[in-house]
Protein backbone atom coordinates (compact mmCIF):
# COMPACT_ATOMS: atom_id res chain seq x y z
CA UNK A 1 0.00 0.00 0.00
CA UNK A 2 1.41 3.31 -1.05
CA UNK A 3 2.31 5.51 1.95
CA UNK A 4 0.17 7.96 1.14
CA UNK A 5 -2.87 6.08 1.51
CA UNK A 6 -1.59 4.51 4.77
CA UNK A 7 -0.79 7.66 6.47
CA UNK A 8 -4.55 8.68 5.10
CA UNK A 9 -6.12 5.32 6.52
CA UNK A 10 -4.78 5.87 9.59
CA UNK A 11 -5.60 9.54 10.04
CA UNK A 12 -9.44 8.40 8.98
CA UNK A 13 -9.19 6.00 11.89
CA UNK A 14 -7.48 7.80 15.02
CA UNK A 15 -10.11 11.13 14.07
CA UNK A 16 -13.17 8.24 14.13
CA UNK A 17 -11.65 6.73 17.51
CA UNK A 18 -11.03 10.27 18.99
CA UNK A 19 -14.33 11.40 17.99
CA UNK A 20 -16.38 8.47 19.66
CA UNK A 21 -14.01 8.96 22.72
CA UNK A 22 -15.19 12.72 22.61
CA UNK A 23 -19.08 11.93 22.37
CA UNK A 24 -19.09 9.16 24.60
CA UNK A 25 -17.03 11.90 27.62
CA UNK A 26 -19.75 14.35 26.57
CA UNK A 27 -22.08 11.79 27.39
CA UNK A 28 -23.64 12.21 23.74
CA UNK A 29 -23.69 8.87 23.54
CA UNK A 30 -23.96 6.39 25.49
CA UNK A 31 -20.60 3.40 25.86
CA UNK A 32 -23.16 0.13 24.99
CA UNK A 33 -23.62 1.95 21.76
CA UNK A 34 -19.97 2.95 21.04
CA UNK A 35 -18.27 -0.18 21.35
CA UNK A 36 -19.20 -0.90 17.87
CA UNK A 37 -17.53 2.84 16.44
CA UNK A 38 -14.50 1.92 17.86
CA UNK A 39 -14.11 -1.31 16.54
CA UNK A 40 -14.69 0.15 13.15
CA UNK A 41 -12.15 2.53 14.11
CA UNK A 42 -9.72 -0.23 15.25
CA UNK A 43 -10.54 -1.94 12.12
CA UNK A 44 -9.27 0.87 9.59
CA UNK A 45 -5.99 1.65 11.88
CA UNK A 46 -5.40 -2.14 11.86
CA UNK A 47 -5.64 -2.74 8.26
CA UNK A 48 -3.96 0.59 7.19
CA UNK A 49 -1.04 -0.73 9.11
CA UNK A 50 -0.85 -4.15 8.60
CA UNK A 51 -1.35 -4.74 4.51
CA UNK A 52 -0.76 -8.59 4.66
CA UNK A 53 -3.67 -8.92 6.98
CA UNK A 54 -5.67 -7.33 4.07
CA UNK A 55 -4.73 -9.54 1.16
CA UNK A 56 -4.85 -12.57 3.31
CA UNK A 57 -8.13 -11.68 4.46
CA UNK A 58 -8.93 -10.74 0.19
CA UNK A 59 -7.37 -14.37 -0.65
CA UNK A 60 -9.69 -16.16 1.81
CA UNK A 61 -12.55 -14.44 0.99
CA UNK A 62 -11.88 -14.40 -2.98
CA UNK A 63 -12.05 -11.06 -3.97
CA UNK A 64 -9.71 -10.07 -6.50
CA UNK A 65 -8.81 -6.98 -5.04
CA UNK A 66 -7.74 -5.53 -1.45
CA UNK A 67 -10.20 -2.52 -2.17
CA UNK A 68 -12.89 -4.63 -2.87
CA UNK A 69 -11.88 -6.91 0.52
CA UNK A 70 -11.91 -3.03 2.33
CA UNK A 71 -15.52 -1.89 0.85
CA UNK A 72 -16.79 -5.11 1.82
CA UNK A 73 -16.24 -4.92 5.52
CA UNK A 74 -17.13 -1.11 5.16
CA UNK A 75 -20.41 -2.45 4.31
CA UNK A 76 -20.58 -5.16 6.39
CA UNK A 77 -19.97 -2.70 9.52
CA UNK A 78 -22.54 -0.14 8.61
CA UNK A 79 -24.93 -3.20 8.16
CA UNK A 80 -24.07 -4.01 11.93
CA UNK A 81 -24.85 -0.41 13.07
CA UNK A 82 -27.74 0.00 11.42
CA UNK A 83 -29.05 -3.82 12.64
CA UNK A 84 -27.76 -2.47 16.45
CA UNK A 85 -30.02 1.02 15.96
CA UNK A 86 -33.17 -1.01 14.59
CA UNK A 87 -33.26 -3.37 17.46
CA UNK A 88 -32.71 -0.96 20.29
CA UNK A 89 -35.49 1.37 18.34
CA UNK A 90 -37.81 -2.36 18.42
CA UNK A 91 -37.30 -2.25 21.78
CA UNK A 92 -37.79 1.50 22.65
CA UNK A 93 -41.36 1.13 20.80
CA UNK A 94 -42.06 -1.51 23.28
CA UNK A 95 -40.84 0.26 26.15
CA UNK A 96 -43.00 3.50 24.78
CA UNK A 97 -46.02 1.18 24.19
CA UNK A 98 -45.89 0.14 28.02
CA UNK A 99 -45.40 3.08 29.24
CA UNK A 100 -48.10 4.97 27.19
CA UNK A 101 -50.58 2.34 28.35
CA UNK A 102 -49.22 2.19 32.45
CA UNK A 103 -49.82 6.35 31.97
CA UNK A 104 -53.42 6.38 30.45
CA UNK A 105 -54.57 3.87 33.00
CA UNK A 106 -53.20 5.61 35.62
CA UNK A 107 -54.34 9.27 34.61
CA UNK A 108 -57.87 7.67 34.37
CA UNK A 109 -58.14 6.17 37.85
CA UNK A 110 -56.40 9.47 39.07
CA UNK A 111 -59.54 10.83 37.62
CA UNK A 112 -61.72 8.24 39.04
CA UNK A 113 -60.41 7.10 42.55
CA UNK A 114 -60.66 3.68 43.18
CA UNK A 115 -60.88 1.78 40.46
CA UNK A 116 -63.97 -0.08 39.54
CA UNK A 117 -65.59 -0.18 42.76
CA UNK A 118 -66.17 3.61 43.06
CA UNK A 119 -69.96 4.15 41.40
CA UNK B 1 -71.72 -11.49 38.22
CA UNK B 2 -71.46 -7.36 38.49
CA UNK B 3 -68.34 -5.98 39.23
CA UNK B 4 -66.70 -9.11 37.23
CA UNK B 5 -66.94 -8.23 33.51
CA UNK B 6 -65.60 -5.73 32.22
CA UNK B 7 -66.95 -4.76 28.10
CA UNK B 8 -63.78 -3.61 26.56
CA UNK B 9 -64.61 -1.15 23.62
CA UNK B 10 -61.82 0.25 22.05
CA UNK B 11 -62.50 3.82 19.50
CA UNK B 12 -60.50 6.07 17.53
CA UNK B 13 -62.90 8.76 16.26
CA UNK B 14 -65.82 6.99 15.85
CA UNK B 15 -68.14 10.20 17.81
CA UNK B 16 -70.84 8.96 15.44
CA UNK B 17 -71.20 5.31 16.77
CA UNK B 18 -70.24 4.95 20.17
CA UNK B 19 -73.07 6.11 21.87
CA UNK B 20 -75.66 4.14 20.18
CA UNK B 21 -72.87 1.10 20.94
CA UNK B 22 -72.98 2.04 24.18
CA UNK B 23 -76.96 2.39 24.72
CA UNK B 24 -77.29 -1.06 22.45
CA UNK B 25 -75.34 -3.00 25.07
CA UNK B 26 -76.82 -1.41 28.44
CA UNK B 27 -80.04 -2.54 26.47
CA UNK B 28 -78.63 -5.98 25.96
CA UNK B 29 -76.60 -6.74 29.59
CA UNK B 30 -77.17 -5.53 32.63
CA UNK B 31 -74.63 -5.42 35.60
CA UNK B 32 -71.85 -5.20 33.19
CA UNK B 33 -69.10 -2.28 33.29
CA UNK B 34 -67.94 -0.49 30.01
CA UNK B 35 -64.68 0.13 29.30
CA UNK B 36 -63.79 2.64 25.82
CA UNK B 37 -60.39 2.99 25.31
CA UNK B 38 -59.87 6.56 23.05
CA UNK B 39 -56.82 5.93 21.06
CA UNK B 40 -55.92 9.41 20.66
CA UNK B 41 -59.05 10.80 18.83
CA UNK B 42 -59.06 13.73 17.67
CA UNK B 43 -63.07 13.96 17.71
CA UNK B 44 -65.72 14.00 20.50
CA UNK B 45 -65.02 10.28 21.28
CA UNK B 46 -63.93 10.61 25.29
CA UNK B 47 -66.48 13.69 25.68
CA UNK B 48 -69.43 11.19 24.28
CA UNK B 49 -68.23 8.71 26.84
CA UNK B 50 -67.99 10.56 29.75
CA UNK B 51 -71.55 12.65 29.04
CA UNK B 52 -72.73 9.14 29.29
CA UNK B 53 -70.91 8.13 32.38
CA UNK B 54 -69.02 5.37 31.17
CA UNK B 55 -65.31 4.83 32.17
CA UNK B 56 -63.00 5.79 29.17
CA UNK B 57 -58.99 5.82 28.89
CA UNK B 58 -57.46 8.04 27.13
CA UNK B 59 -54.36 7.19 25.55
CA UNK B 60 -52.10 10.70 24.82
CA UNK B 61 -51.52 9.75 21.17
CA UNK B 62 -52.70 7.14 18.71
CA UNK B 63 -51.11 3.79 19.72
CA UNK B 64 -53.22 1.33 17.08
CA UNK B 65 -55.73 -1.07 17.53
CA UNK B 66 -53.66 -3.74 19.33
CA UNK B 67 -52.01 -1.04 22.25
CA UNK B 68 -55.34 0.63 22.59
CA UNK B 69 -56.89 -3.19 23.35
CA UNK B 70 -54.20 -4.29 25.26
CA UNK B 71 -54.53 -1.28 27.40
CA UNK B 72 -58.18 -2.55 28.40
CA UNK B 73 -56.64 -5.82 29.21
CA UNK B 74 -54.05 -4.29 31.29
CA UNK B 75 -56.90 -2.09 33.56
CA UNK B 76 -58.97 -5.37 33.57
CA UNK B 77 -56.36 -7.69 35.24
CA UNK B 78 -55.18 -4.66 37.55
CA UNK B 79 -58.80 -4.26 38.52
CA UNK B 80 -59.74 -8.15 39.29
CA UNK B 81 -62.19 -8.38 36.51
CA UNK B 82 -62.94 -12.00 35.71
CA UNK B 83 -64.01 -11.51 32.27
CA UNK B 84 -63.48 -9.21 29.35
CA UNK B 85 -66.13 -8.99 26.26
CA UNK B 86 -63.64 -6.88 23.83
CA UNK B 87 -65.93 -5.42 20.79
CA UNK B 88 -65.31 -2.66 18.45
CA UNK B 89 -66.60 0.84 18.57
CA UNK B 90 -68.15 1.28 14.97
CA UNK B 91 -71.58 -0.52 15.44
CA UNK B 92 -69.96 -3.90 13.75
CA UNK B 93 -71.04 -5.79 16.36
CA UNK B 94 -74.60 -6.63 17.70
CA UNK B 95 -74.52 -6.09 21.56
CA UNK B 96 -77.30 -8.90 21.22
CA UNK B 97 -74.43 -11.40 21.26
CA UNK B 98 -72.86 -10.45 24.17
CA UNK B 99 -74.33 -13.11 26.21
CA UNK B 100 -74.16 -15.66 24.06
CA UNK B 101 -70.05 -14.85 23.57
CA UNK B 102 -69.54 -14.37 27.53
CA UNK B 103 -72.29 -17.92 28.41
CA UNK B 104 -69.58 -19.79 26.65
CA UNK B 105 -66.44 -18.11 28.90
CA UNK B 106 -68.92 -17.92 32.13
CA UNK B 107 -69.58 -22.25 31.68
CA UNK B 108 -65.94 -22.86 31.32
CA UNK B 109 -66.73 -24.24 28.16
CA UNK B 110 -63.17 -22.00 26.36
CA UNK B 111 -61.17 -19.63 27.86
CA UNK B 112 -61.69 -17.55 24.28
CA UNK B 113 -65.08 -17.10 22.75
CA UNK B 114 -64.44 -15.58 19.06
CA UNK B 115 -67.80 -14.55 17.75
CA UNK B 116 -67.54 -15.56 13.93
CA UNK B 117 -69.27 -13.96 11.21
CA UNK B 118 -69.23 -16.81 9.05
CA UNK B 119 -69.90 -19.87 11.31
CA UNK B 120 -74.01 -19.79 10.74
CA UNK B 121 -74.77 -17.77 8.37
CA UNK B 122 -72.85 -16.14 5.07
CA UNK B 123 -74.30 -13.01 4.69
CA UNK B 124 -71.12 -10.74 5.78
CA UNK B 125 -70.29 -8.73 2.43
CA UNK B 126 -66.68 -8.08 2.66
CA UNK B 127 -64.25 -7.22 0.07
CA UNK B 128 -62.59 -10.15 -2.07
CA UNK B 129 -59.27 -9.61 -0.86
CA UNK B 130 -60.66 -9.14 2.66
CA UNK B 131 -62.63 -12.23 2.61
CA UNK B 132 -59.48 -14.43 0.94
CA UNK B 133 -57.21 -12.87 3.53
CA UNK B 134 -59.64 -14.31 5.99
CA UNK B 135 -60.01 -18.08 4.10
CA UNK B 136 -56.20 -18.36 4.07
CA UNK B 137 -55.50 -17.65 7.80
CA UNK B 138 -58.20 -18.90 9.21
CA UNK B 139 -57.27 -22.25 6.99
CA UNK B 140 -53.64 -21.92 7.89
CA UNK B 141 -54.74 -21.20 11.99
CA UNK B 142 -57.04 -24.39 12.02
CA UNK B 143 -54.66 -26.21 10.51
CA UNK B 144 -52.69 -26.08 12.59
CA UNK B 145 -54.56 -26.20 15.99
CA UNK B 146 -56.58 -28.49 14.86
CA UNK B 147 -59.59 -27.10 15.27
CA UNK B 148 -62.09 -24.87 12.59
CA UNK B 149 -61.73 -21.64 12.73
CA UNK B 150 -63.67 -19.35 10.66
CA UNK B 151 -63.24 -15.91 11.38
CA UNK B 152 -59.67 -15.20 12.51
CA UNK B 153 -59.36 -11.45 12.52
CA UNK B 154 -62.86 -11.35 14.62
CA UNK B 155 -62.39 -8.55 17.33
CA UNK B 156 -65.22 -10.21 18.89
CA UNK B 157 -64.28 -12.02 21.60
CA UNK B 158 -64.84 -12.92 25.65
CA UNK B 159 -62.36 -13.96 27.70
CA UNK B 160 -61.68 -15.60 31.05
CA UNK B 161 -59.40 -14.50 33.81
CA UNK B 162 -56.62 -16.85 31.36
CA UNK B 163 -57.70 -14.88 28.39
CA UNK B 164 -57.40 -11.62 30.42
CA UNK B 165 -53.60 -12.57 31.07
CA UNK B 166 -52.57 -13.76 27.91
CA UNK B 167 -53.62 -11.11 26.17
CA UNK B 168 -52.30 -8.47 28.83
CA UNK B 169 -49.12 -9.77 28.29
CA UNK B 170 -45.72 -8.73 25.94
CA UNK B 171 -46.93 -11.69 24.04
CA UNK B 172 -49.81 -9.85 22.46
CA UNK B 173 -49.07 -8.25 19.50
CA UNK B 174 -49.34 -4.31 19.26
CA UNK B 175 -50.51 -3.63 15.98
CA UNK B 176 -53.06 -5.88 14.67
CA UNK B 177 -54.31 -9.35 16.46
CA UNK B 178 -55.25 -11.92 13.90
CA UNK B 179 -54.67 -15.86 13.43
CA UNK B 180 -51.50 -15.41 14.70
CA UNK B 181 -52.84 -14.60 18.38
CA UNK B 182 -55.63 -17.66 17.52
CA UNK B 183 -52.41 -19.64 17.26
CA UNK B 184 -50.30 -18.60 20.13
CA UNK B 185 -54.01 -18.53 22.73
CA UNK B 186 -53.77 -22.19 21.05
CA UNK B 187 -50.32 -22.78 22.01
CA UNK B 188 -50.64 -21.30 25.42
CA UNK B 189 -52.98 -24.23 26.17
CA UNK B 190 -55.87 -21.92 26.10
CA UNK B 191 -58.92 -23.07 24.39
CA UNK B 192 -60.98 -21.49 21.91
CA UNK B 193 -63.99 -21.73 20.40
CA UNK B 194 -65.88 -19.86 18.18
CA UNK B 195 -69.48 -18.52 18.46
CA UNK B 196 -71.60 -17.69 15.69
CA UNK B 197 -72.44 -14.04 15.79
CA UNK B 198 -73.61 -11.40 13.78
CA UNK B 199 -71.71 -8.19 12.02
CA UNK B 200 -72.63 -5.61 9.94
CA UNK B 201 -70.56 -4.66 7.06
CA UNK B 202 -68.13 -1.92 8.40
CA UNK B 203 -68.30 0.94 5.66
CA UNK B 204 -65.75 3.44 6.31
CA UNK B 205 -62.77 1.80 6.99
CA UNK B 206 -61.21 -0.59 4.27
CA UNK B 207 -58.00 -1.81 6.30
CA UNK B 208 -55.72 -3.60 3.29
CA UNK B 209 -55.00 -2.10 0.33
CA UNK B 210 -51.74 -2.16 -1.44
CA UNK B 211 -48.51 -1.94 0.05
CA UNK B 212 -50.19 -2.56 3.36
CA UNK B 213 -51.97 -5.76 2.41
CA UNK B 214 -48.34 -6.60 1.29
CA UNK B 215 -47.11 -5.73 4.68
CA UNK B 216 -50.09 -7.52 6.05
CA UNK B 217 -49.31 -11.07 4.30
CA UNK B 218 -45.52 -10.71 4.89
CA UNK B 219 -46.42 -10.25 9.04
CA UNK B 220 -49.01 -12.72 9.27
CA UNK B 221 -46.94 -14.97 7.62
CA UNK B 222 -43.73 -14.37 9.87
CA UNK B 223 -45.65 -14.00 13.16
CA UNK B 224 -47.48 -17.27 12.34
CA UNK B 225 -43.57 -19.03 11.60
CA UNK B 226 -41.82 -17.52 14.94
CA UNK B 227 -45.28 -18.57 17.02
CA UNK B 228 -43.85 -21.74 15.89
CA UNK B 229 -40.87 -21.63 16.11
CA UNK B 230 -41.06 -20.65 19.77
CA UNK B 231 -40.18 -22.86 22.40
CA UNK B 232 -41.90 -21.58 25.45
CA UNK B 233 -44.88 -19.80 24.05
CA UNK B 234 -46.27 -18.18 27.66
CA UNK B 235 -46.04 -20.02 30.82
CA UNK B 236 -49.40 -20.12 32.07
CA UNK B 237 -50.84 -19.25 35.32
Amino acid sequence: MPVRQQIFSLIVGITVAIFILEMVRRRKLREEYSWLWFLTALGIVVLAIWYDFLVMLSHLIGAVLPTTTLFILGLLFLLLITLQCSIKISALTDKINRLTQEVAILKAELERPGGKDSE
Amino acid sequence: MAGDVVIIIPAYNEEHTLSRVITDIRGSVSGVDILVINDGSQDKTEEIVRRMGERVISLPFNMGYGAALQTGFKYALKNDYRYVVQMDADGQHEPKDIPKLLNVVLNGEADVAIGSRFLNSDNYKASLIRRTGMLVFGHIASLIIGQKITDPTSGYQALNSNGICFYASDYFPADYPDADVIIMLHRAGLKIKEVPVTMYPNSQKSMHGGIELLYYLFKMFLSIFLTLLRKNPFPRT
